[in-house]
């Protein structure tokens, strides 16, 4: 009888790493349907495009590190990484600046600072980030919903997608292009929000972006309740971004977007959900996590409000990110047996 | 019913208990060879007291416990021990360990035993060492000698007994069928215990996964008189832990590093208390257990009973092992079981299960994963932990974090490893940096040992030295000052009385001697009838004579020195002591030589009466002499000491007063069913130390007039009142002063509390100011006595400060020196030298005040 010495536990729990990433990329469907639905191909073609670019970056990378290819790329992490990216990229940016994007991700973002679980940010904001500021023309060039044109999915097929986006930008696509809600709002010029709603038709059309977020709020609920992530980051960053714009918004309506608006559009939704509760770069405890959270709402609310860029979902989770390892010293949960969580670096032994 | 706390995590793996829960109780074989280790528990092996070749029977001792910690073992059966040498034996090391083998006769012939008729009437202590004596150890888990916890009672306040029949562990249901089959037994148990413990209440804390157990548990418990309550806990694993067992039962946390009774609660597991039933009421000792076998590789999986030294292959072929289907044998569960490669190794007093696993049932875990801090292990957690943390540091070595992340905290119930998504076995990384940490405090620790035991040898050799030549000095001073007075002493020597009583001594010794020759020589003589007796008698008499006369010589010396001692400044009451003593002595052998005699007739009776009677006289002066020494030296001396008496025993009732204080608190803090008890335990404290310290301060009022007539010379050799106990008291009177003040202040001010609470700070303020009375008053008296010597003592605090800073200030440019290899170090160094004395001259000085 060949029996070997193994220290327990002697029975694991059926889940692995994959299976999680598969379940957080299966989550992204419904969100995925409402743009697709109300955007168009574009974004479905990007997912396709950087997941290919994601999945070579990546065995290169390890290829490079002299680690086994097989092992790490079947954690799904870099697809996960890539569809996250192409969900935040507007549907017709240009091939090149998706790959530059995915290229920062793993690359960078990722496999420079060691790979899996070693990287100090979320890879897809890092190179949301960095796009973002690179290429403000390419970023801000989103379509208007397909049900502002009526017949827009005659006009953008397909084919039609695939060829403004590896072909080239035509004019005969600018016919399409319009601003975000939260680019009207922020650069609305002496409006009010009353006048400004009435005024653009982009505003007037945001019931896509109020879909869109319904959809990716659906998916976060189901890992939610896979217990895939806790409830602390995504209600932290919804009820503290709700409770700044509620102030504001009832000091001066006049000036300020409802909370509403702000819980709706942009990235909001899919950055509490899908990417603020990346564990890796996120807080540790439930405790960290809520703090994590705090810090992300209100970051999104200045930002949007005073700061250059409408949409903050980004930098808020960038900076926060920052911050994690910070919080995480003063957030130790307390043990069992302890009257007192220790915090700091160091405490009494 | 009561209200179950839940503890943060815990998981839920599948069960597998159902397989081995469908046939009753079975005896397993007698096997042919026992294999009996001599450790099963922790604590002290057992030493044998048995060899090899002796027969032995069942339930004969064949091991006894050594030390505190440490249980007895007994053969399983009846026959011969074969063997006494290392054997493989359960252990997660896998390490070989002492066995004592007994090769089986198959009569399974019982030894002479019988329990106790009624334990209610054996004492306490008999009945907890009867049960060591029977080898009763924690049958749940580690194995801890039981007794010890039944100590428990006495140093602590017991309120809650926790039976744990939990059995969190998947597949084990060993305690499970104890209690559908043997119910009784372990009411029985429990009885025992409670009349051990005395706890208040008695709770059972029992998964909802047994229904049957809990049925048949209820039943039993109609008949009993205790009060015990069955508290069912949902299943989640690790309920059964023990610190988890007692949250979920009771609410209170066991704080960080502290044992359950420390908060009240003594936890037992429940086949230990059927243990203790049948040691106690049946004289049975702990040979068997029940071990349940299961596992996918057996077809029959089971509950044996089965004898303790079994080799754990009988078992598995009693429960018909498929060794092809075999992949994985553990011992214990699978959450914190091990692994065992030998299948001859015996089952012990601890092992509860034996689960024979097929491959599919615990495949080989993966290869691990990067940790992508999920979080789902910190989820897990019953600890309330950060295994992720932990995981990091532990990789890393970064031990100090993981120690500040509470690395010892860990149960190390596995529940973490079970949810990591990326397969990591935390679990092992965490014993590891127990070990590593462990190792390091133990090398610390030598380490310091080593320095200062260095440091000490330095400073012997140094103080040899110093001591070698100052006794150098002394004795060229001693041989220059001798030469000198032995010319004037001569004669004068002579006088002095003490001297003379020691000659005198001597020479009475001497002729005392010579009797004692010159009589047995007379008597060896009368004896063989020699001729010379005559003058061997002549002799003797001479001899006689001499000792009586130098005898006399030195009572008369030592009368007048006794009574010059009396009427002396300073009279020894040591010495007069002794002498007391030493002339009761006397008299005591001189009344039995008497009595002796007279019953022999001998004819020197009389004179022997004579003698006692003039001892008689000599004890009684004696006596008188010390006591009145004594008298008129108690008013001072005496006086002092039973004041420091006293005030030790003040302090003492104090410090036992803040400890159970403080202890009670962290009670009151846990919500803990103690409370009530301890709160009773501490009053009774307080009126202790009230007590000691109004005796205290009687004892100083009868005192108080010497004090402030004492001149200050006086008041310094008195040393009445430690100067630092004062500062202490007066610093506890005012920190609990505070304490009173934000209490109220937190209370409601026209509640009953806070009426209570202003006269309590009343007193205090008085206690305080009356404490500081007595501070300042005893530091004027020094300052007086110091001022009477001409010393302002400030004045002096401040220069020994400014010495010792002085000195320091050098010892570090003499450092500074030291490092740029500048070559006026010399000097520096004597310069240090004289500040380093200056500044122990000064604090000498100072101690003598102080
Ligand atoms: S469960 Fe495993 S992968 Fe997840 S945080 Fe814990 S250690 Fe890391
Ligand atoms: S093994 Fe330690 S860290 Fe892991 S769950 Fe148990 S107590 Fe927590």
């Amino acid at each position: 009888m060949a029996l070997i010495r193994i220290t327990s536990p002697h029975v694991h729990k059926p889940v692995n790493t994959a299976g999680i990433m598969r379940l957080v990329i299966l989550a992204t469907l419904p969100g995925l349907l409402a743009m697709t639905f109300f955007f168009g191909w574009g974004t479905l073609i990007n997912i396709i495009w950087a997941s290919l670019l994601a999945v070579t970056f990546e065995a290169i990378c390890i290829k490079a590190r002299n680690r086994p290819l097989y092992f790490y790329l079947k954690d799904y992490s870099a697809i996960l990484t890539a569809v996250l990216i192409a969900l935040a990229l507007p549907p017709f940016v240009p091939w090149w600046l998706t790959a530059v994007a995915v290229f920062v991700a793993i690359v960078v973002a990722k496999q420079l600072y060691g790979g899996i679980g070693q990287n100090p940010f979320n890879p897809a904001m890092v190179a949301y980030a960095l796009v973002l500021i690179s290429f403000p023309l390419e970023m801000t060039r989103w379509t208007a919903p397909f049900m502002l044109q009526g017949d827009g999915w005659n006009i953008l097929g397909f084919v039609d997608t695939l060829q403004l986006i590896f072909g080239g930008w035509s004019e005969h696509a600018d016919a399409f292009t319009s601003a975000t809600p939260l680019d009207v709002m922020r650069h609305r010029g002496g409006l009010t929000t009353e006048e400004a709603w009435r005024a653009s038709d982009v505003l007037a059309n945001v019931g896509a972006w109020h879909a869109v977020s319904a959809a990716y709020f659906m998916g976060g609920i189901l890992l939610l309740y896979k217990k895939i992530f806790s409830w602390h980051t995504p209600a932290a960053v919804l009820i503290s971004l709700g409770a700044m714009s509620t102030l504001f918004y009832v000091i001066s309506p006049d000036t300020y977007a409802d909370p509403f608006f702000h819980l709706t559009v942009g990235g909001t939704i899919l950055g509490a959900f899908f990417i603020a509760t990346d564990p890796v770069s996120s807080a540790t405890s439930n405790k960290g996590k809520i703090w994590f959270g705090i810090g992300i709402g209100v970051l999104i609310f200045t930002i949007r409000t005073w700061g250059n860029y409408p949409d903050a979902v980004a930098f808020s989770i960038l900076l926060m990110n920052l911050a994690a390892p910070f919080i995480d010293q003063y957030t130790q949960p307390r043990t069992y047996g302890h009257k007192a969580p220790n915090s700091g670096l160091k405490g009494k032994a | 019913m009561s209200k179950i706390f839940a503890f943060h995590g815990g998981i839920h793996p599948p069960e597998n208990k159902k397989q081995s829960t469908r046939s009753p109780i079975r005896p397993a074989p007698v096997p042919a060879q026992l294999t009996i280790p001599i450790q099963q528990h922790i604590g002290a092996p057992a030493k044998p007291c048995v060899k090899t070749g002796d027969y032995v029977q069942k339930g004969q001792l064949i091991a006894k416990a050594q030390g505190r910690i440490s249980v007895s073992i007994h053969a399983s059966s009846s026959g011969t021990v074969t063997d006494i040498s290392p054997k493989a034996v359960p252990h997660p090391s896998g390490l070989n360990a002492p066995c004592i083998s007994i090769q089986t006769d198959g009569k399974d012939e019982w030894i002479d035993h019988q329990g106790l008729d009624d334990y209610r009437s054996v004492p306490k202590q008999t009945l907890i060492e009867y049960i060591r004596d029977h080898g009763i150890a924690g049958m749940g888990g580690a194995g801890f000698p039981t007794d010890v916890k039944l100590h428990l009672g006495d140093d602590h306040i017991v309120n809650t007994l926790i039976i744990n029949a939990a059995e969190c562990e998947p597949y084990i249901t060993a305690d499970d069928m104890l209690i559908r089959e043997r119910a009784e037994q372990i009411v029985g148990g429990i009885e025992i215990i409670n009349y051990l413990l005395k706890p208040t209440h008695i709770l059972i804390g029992i998964e909802d996964n047994k229904a049957h157990a809990i049925r048949v548990l209820e039943d039993a418990l109609r008949h009993t008189e205790l009060n015990i309550d069955i508290i069912v806990v949902p299943t989640k694993y690790p309920s059964g832990g023990e610190k988890q067992l007692i949250r979920l039962l009771t609410g209170v946390e066991v704080p960080s590093g502290h044992i359950p009774a420390d908060v009240g609660i003594v936890c037992q597991n429940i086949g230990t208390a059927a243990a203790i039933n049948q040691a106690v009421n049946y004289g049975t000792p702990l040979i068997s257990r029940i071990v349940t076998v299961t596992g996918g590789a057996v077809s029959k999986p089971q509950n044996l009973e089965v004898l303790i030294g079994t080799p754990i292959n009988t078992l598995l072929e009693t429960a018909r092992i498929n060794h092809d289907q075999l992949s994985r044998l553990v011992m214990g569960g699978p959450m914190m079981g091990y692994t065992i490669e030998n299948d001859s190794i015996p089952i012990i007093k601890t092992s509860n299960c034996i689960i024979a696993a097929t491959a599919e049932e615990m495949p080989p875990a993966p290869p691990a994963q990067a940790c992508i801090r999920c979080g789902l292990c910190e989820q897990a957690c019953p600890a309330e932990l950060l295994p992720q943390q932990l995981y990091w540091f532990a990789k890393s070595k970064e031990f100090e974090k993981a120690k500040h992340h509470n690395l010892f905290d860990c149960i190390e119930c596995g529940a973490c490893s079970y949810v990591c998504p990326s397969n990591i076995p935390l679990v092992q990384y965490y014993r590891f940096a127990k070990n590593e940490i462990r190792a390091e405090e133990a090398e610390q620790r030598k380490a310091d040992q080593a320095r200062l035991r260095f440091e000490a040898r330095q400073a012997r050799l140094e103080q040899d030295k110093v001591d070698k030549e100052t006794r150098r000095k002394e004795r060229a001073a001693q041989a220059a000052a001798a030469q000198a007075i032995k010319k004037t002493t001569l004669e004068t020597a002579q006088t002095n009385p003490e001297d003379q009583i020691k000659q005198l001594k001597t020479a009475a010794a001497v002729t005392r001697t010579k009797l004692k020759k010159a009589l047995s020589a007379l008597e060896k003589a009368k004896a063989e009838s020699s001729d010379d007796i005559a003058q061997l008698d002549l002799q003797y008499k001479q001899a006689e004579h001499a000792a009586e006369e130098a005898q006399t010589a030195l009572e008369a010396a030592e009368k007048g020195a006794l009574v010059s001692a009396a009427t002396s400044n300073a009279p020894d009451i040591k010495q007069l002591k002794t002498q007391a003593a030493v002339a009761r002595t006397k008299l005591k052998k001189a009344q039995q030589a008497l009595k002796m005699a007279e019953e022999k007739g001998h004819d020197g009776v009389e004179t022997l009466r004579a003698t006692v009677a003039e001892l008689e006289t000599k004890a009684a002066n004696a006596q008188q002499a010390f006591a009145d020494a004594e008298a008129s030296n108690s008013s001072s001396g005496a006086a002092s000491q039973s004041s420091a008496m006293l005030q030790e025993a003040a302090d003492k009732a104090l410090q036992t007063l803040q400890k159970a204080e403080a202890a009670l608190a962290t009670a009151i803090e846990n919500n803990s069913p103690a409370a009530d008890k301890m709160q009773a335990g501490v009053e009774k404290l307080k009126s202790k130390y009230t007590e000691a310290l109004s005796a205290l301060q009687d004892n100083a009022k009868t005192q108080q007039p010497s004090i402030q007539q004492a001149t200050g010379q006086q008041a310094i050799e008195r040393k009445p009142i430690d100067l630092k106990a004062l500062k202490q008291n007066v610093s506890i009177m005012r920190t609990k002063l505070k304490k009173a003040e934000k209490l109220l202040e937190a209370t409601d001010e026209n509640s009953a509390e806070a009426s209570e609470l202003q006269q309590e700070i009343t007193r205090l303020t008085q206690l305080h100011q009356e404490a500081k009375a007595q501070l300042d008053a005893e530091e004027a008296i020094r300052i007086k006595a110091a001022a009477a010597q001409g010393i302002d003592l400030k004045q002096l605090k401040i220069d020994a400060a400014l010495a010792r800073a002085a000195a320091t200030k050098l010892q570090r440019s003499i450092k500074k020196e030291q490092e740029s290899e500048q070559n006026n170090l010399d000097a520096l160094q004597a310069e240090l030298i004289t500040a380093q004395q200056q500044a122990d001259k000064l604090t000498h000085t100072l101690s003598q005040f102080e």
